[in-house]
């Protein structure tokens, strides 16, 4: 077990409280998103889908490393380590 | 809309290569009938702008090019000051591609999640990006283009798309106009309804004041992402939060009818089937504007295919 920052994008910090960063603890990031989730179930929702993968358009971020092009939600975290959720395109203007 | 249609006067001469080639390739964009998706009752019609089709690849062509313009008949851009915005990609693209025809230099506020096709597409024009956080929004973007334009008057010019009056003025005179021409032509009337989103508003404000000018009663339903992952190019409009644009005119919408990401790309993959290749909020239009054709009250039914799908390999969306 690893306790890892996870940073919540603006439009999901209403449903974390407000809160612009998590911490939580797991073995991989499935394991440490889930805990985020157990919280904050509103908030997993839009996050992940019911099978555990992330749903589309949402990618998570292991420091500067999208962990589909790691192991997925199987990547083992390490202590300290920083999760990021962001949107796979930027959103906003038409 | 040819290069020297009303709203393009302050573009000068050709000088450069490819300056007036681009400019007249912008608007006058082909209405598709999506008469192939078997939700549409009989006695209903649904259209589509087909807006790929301009040289930018997207809408935005259009009020970017008129914006520009305006800017350059009012001397905004004299001297070396350079043209800021903040844009997630598709308006930072016309503004890029524009701004190297007109020589004119240009700084764009990016989120750092825009998708790699649309960086890649600024960066060969030869603007100046800067990135912001992605985890801080779009709307960081679009605050950050204010700070910047505030502090250093002397070098940049913030175009701001979100409250530049020319950005719907250009709906209003492109958009709304060949639609009115073109369904009026084809279905003999003109729409009864028209499904939009709101990024800019310059869209739903413009075309639908022209559309609704010619009949109405005409009903124009919104398009609302769900707040994450959203759909790109759309404000959920709903945070306390969120900026809402000076140029939406909102006592136009009649109806705002949510759609998921999901459902976009669920239509995006039946669209593409159909020879349409659209990204994610022309996907999100069409599945509002089949509920709206659904209804049966409306037998004429427009909307808008944004952009095209090549530009969002990059996120996986047609990874299967």
């Amino acid at each position: 077990m690893s306790s890892v920052i996870v940073r919540i994008p603006t439009p999901l910090r209403g449903f974390a409280e407000g809160q612009s960063e998590i911490a939580a603890e797991g073995a991989d990031v499935g394991a440490v998103l889930s805990a985020v989730g157990a919280a904050h179930p509103e908030l997993l929702a839009r996050v992940m889908k019911d099978d555990g993968q992330p749903r589309e358009f949402v990618n998570i971020y292991l420091g500067s490393d999208n962990v589909r092009t790691l192991d997925g939600m199987d990547t083992p975290v390490g202590e300290g380590d920083v999760l990021s959720i962001l949107p796979a395109v930027a959103g906003g203007a038409e | 809309m040819p290069a020297n249609s009303p709203g393009w006067e302050g573009v000068p001469p050709s000088t450069k290569a490819g300056r007036t080639d681009v400019f007249a390739g912008i608007g006058d964009t082909p209405l598709v009938e999506l008469d192939f998706l078997d939700e549409i009752p009989d006695g209903v019609r649904l259209f589509a702008k087909l807006e790929s089709a301009n040289p930018g690849g997207s809408i935005k062509d259009r009020p970017v090019a008129r914006m520009l313009s305006a800017a350059m008949r009012d001397g905004h851009l004299d001297g070396d000051r350079r043209l800021l915005d903040s844009s997630s990609g598709n308006a930072g693209i016309a503004y890029a591609m524009l701004g190297a025809a007109l020589d004119i230099p240009v700084t764009l506020v990016v989120p750092g999640n825009a998708s790699r096709e649309r960086l890649q597409r600024i960066r060969a024009h030869g603007a100046e990006l800067i990135l912001t956080d992605p985890i801080e929004g779009y709307d960081h973007a679009l605050r950050e283009s204010q700070r910047l334009a505030a502090e250093q008057p002397e070098r940049y010019w913030h175009c701001d798309q979100y409250s530049n009056e020319e950005n719907w003025r250009a709906h209003y005179d492109g958009t709304g106009a060949e639609l009115l021409a073109q369904v009026g032509e084809v279905a003999g009337s003109a729409p009864d309804a028209f499904v939009a989103g709101v990024g800019t508003g310059g869209t739903i404000t413009g075309a639908g004041h022209r559309l609704r000018e010619a009949n109405p009663e005409l009903h124009i339903t919104c398009v609302i992402p769900d707040v994450f992952p959203g759909i790109e190019g759309l404000k959920p409009l709903g945070a306390p939060d969120d900026i809402v644009p000076a140029i939406l005119h909102e006592d136009l919408i009649d109806e705002r009818i949510d759609v998921r990401m999901e459902q976009a790309t669920a239509i995006c993959r039946r669209l593409s089937q159909a020879g349409l290749f659209v990204g994610p909020s022309s996907g999100a239009y069409v599945h509002a504007a089949l509920q709206v054709a659904a209804t049966g009250r409306y037998p004429v039914v427009a909307t808008i295919l944004s952009d095209g799908g090549e530009r969002y390999s990059s996120t996986g969306m047609w990874d299967r």
